[in-house]
């Protein structure tokens, strides 16, 4: 039977209540009342930083534009915007300086892994910064590209808290309109800004449209891949999506620990983060 | 006496600190009393949090009127009848999740979760054992049932409380909100609505459940405490995601009323479903 067309449409009034709170609530129960936001010109650290000023104040909230000398320019002035219409504090600190030593000492690195070094580069400015302002870091990362792992591991997924984790592309892009994120954010295409040129589509090979729809299916629906065929997706595309969403298991995990004990962190030593709060 | 007023309290809790939560409950039920009310229903481990997972034995208590926790909560049941959740520790060091109902210093009855989700998000089969007893339970107001939770996504325990004489029903619950759809409510919340709505039609009774609020890391308990009426109707409504005492007139003779033009227990046929039931465990379906 053919499964009906997933619907990711949300209630964005809901989401924004439910995200403002969880922001709120745990970095106060981690005994904080900021937070820190990496804002690159995109619409996911455009809806991050939106809910952080709403949840916390403008005036507790940090966000830092950390531009390489690739960055496009309209992603600072797009990042620009944002931090004027919500009125949060903001630094820039170009990360090239930095970057430029490390990269000249490896000369053979390709383009991912010069990619990662400067997700890297802005996660040590970011948790740095996060010191300096007394805040926790609000993450940007959402559903599609967790699941994807089109994420750099220890770069641009480090925060101490992911508003957005439960939200695919396509809802995060919902919400966004919904809370007033600049035209110009929400129609450009979606960049890691890892090198020039990069579009996320282009480097994944599809589009956040029709993958967002097949992950709902598969993951949220927890149809089979056969109900997906039937649903009208390629067969080698629903295979890709589930080696990647299978190979990338590590990023969304904790290193495993190897058992020798009786009781284990991860395995046996269970406790919430937020445990006597 | 038939009517009563009744506090559904839908409170945030601190996750292990039963010292905290404790004072909550006992500055909660002072208001309620002065607000006129007979009765106040806490949420799901109320005491404790939800998500406990290896705080589990670290904030269990014997159920004794001299244990400190419990005596200051009966000590605060003379003023009005309190229904509170906490980690239950049995002569065997067996953990439950259970809920007591207090009335004028006394503990009149202690139910234990009788269902322990372990699908989904849900661990509390992990930590915690089964309670085995369905029962209702006489109060100075009328006879009651006393669920959590998951034991009322089921339909056995309301079932067994209604032929056991219940006319209220107590539900205390700690729902994390899940199923966000395009428009309205969670699709948890709508759930507990209208199980609550049939709750009370089906079994002409009343229906009254409380849910918590506030987060646990990630997991948001999203409130919305509720009295149904025999006939269905809704008469008390509380919010959702913040902390709120709501009130709610109930008057049990309501019940009686209904049931005479409706003699849906009357009518029901028990026998007929030990028959069935014995023959479905002995042979399975037919």
């Amino acid at each position: 039977m053919t499964p009906p067309a997933p619907s990711l449409e949300i209630d964005p009034e809901l989401a924004r209540r439910i995200l403002t709170d969880f922001i709120r609530t745990e970095i106060q129960r981690a005994g904080f009342a900021r937070g820190v936001v990496a804002l690159s010109g995109g619409v996911d650290s455009a809806l991050a930083c939106v809910l952080a000023a709403e949840a916390l104040g403008p005036q507790n909230v940090l966000a830092l534009r950390l531009p390489s000398r690739t960055s496009p320019p309209d992603s600072l002035e797009d990042a620009e915007a944002v931090i004027r219409a919500t009125g949060v504090l903001a630094r820039t600190f170009p990360i090239s300086d930095a970057a430029e030593p490390l990269m000249h000492s490896v000369p053979e690195a390709d383009r991912v892994r010069r990619g990662n070094i400067l997700a890297r580069l802005r996660m040590i400015v970011l948790y740095d910064q996060s010191a300096e302002f007394g805040g926790l870091v609000v993450g940007t990362g959402n559903k599609t590209e967790v699941l994807l792992g089109y994420t750099t591991l220890y770069g641009d997924s480090a925060c101490a808290l992911n508003p957005l984790g439960d939200l695919y592309k396509t809802q995060v892009r919902q919400l966004a309109r919904h809370v007033g994120v600049p035209q110009a954010i929400l129609a450009k295409a979606p960049s890691a800004d890892l090198w020039p040129g990069q579009t996320d589509e282009g480097e994944l090979g599809f589009t956040y449209a029709d993958v967002d729809r097949l992950l709902y299916l598969l993951i949220d629906e927890r149809r089979t891949p056969e109900e997906a065929v039937a649903a009208g997706f390629q067969r080698s595309f629903i295979e890709a999506v589930l080696e990647r969403i299978r190979r990338s298991q590590y990023k969304r995990m904790q290193p495993p620990i190897a058992k020798l004990s009786n009781r284990t962190i991860g395995y046996d030593f269970l406790y919430m983060r937020d445990w006597g709060t | 006496m038939t009517t009563l007023t009744l506090a559904l309290a839908q409170i945030n809790t601190r996750l292990g600190d039963v010292a905290a939560n404790l004072d909550k409950h006992v500055a909660w039920a002072a208001d309620a009393r002065s607000r006129g009310a007979d009765l106040i229903l806490f949420p799901e481990l109320s005491l404790t949090g939800y998500m406990l997972q290896d705080l589990a034995s670290s904030v269990a208590l014997r159920p004794t009127p001299d244990q400190p926790t419990l005596r200051r909560l009966l000590q605060a049941s003379r003023e009005l009848d309190i229904v509170a959740g906490f980690v239950e520790q049995d002569e065997a060091h067996r953990l439950f999740i259970s809920s007591a109902y207090l009335s004028l210093g006394e503990i009149v009855h202690i139910h234990r979760k009788l269902y322990l989700p372990t699908y989904g998000l849900f661990q509390d089969g992990r930590f915690f054992g089964l309670g085995s007893t369905a029962r209702a339970f006489p109060t100075r107001f009328g006879r009651m049932g006393l669920l959590i939770c998951e034991d009322f996504w089921h339909v056995s325990p309301p079932y067994v409380l209604w032929l056991d004489g219940a006319e209220l029903l107590l539900c205390a619950s700690a729902s994390p909100g899940r199923g966000l759809q395009p428009e309205g409510e969670l699709e948890s919340a709508r759930w507990v609505e209208s199980i609550s709505h049939a709750y009370a039609q089906l079994f002409s009774v009343f229906v009254a459940q409380t849910n918590r609020v506030g987060l646990e890391d990630g997991l948001t308990f999203w409130g919305g405490a509720s009295v149904h009426a025999p006939d269905g109707r809704r008469r008390a409504q509380g919010p959702y995601f913040e902390e709120a005492l709501t009130l709610a007139e109930v008057d049990l003779s309501e019940v009686a009323r209904v049931r005479g033009r409706l003699p849906l227990l009357r009518d029901e046929r028990p026998d007929l479903i030990v028959r069935e039931l014995d023959r479905l465990q002995r042979s399975g379906p037919a």
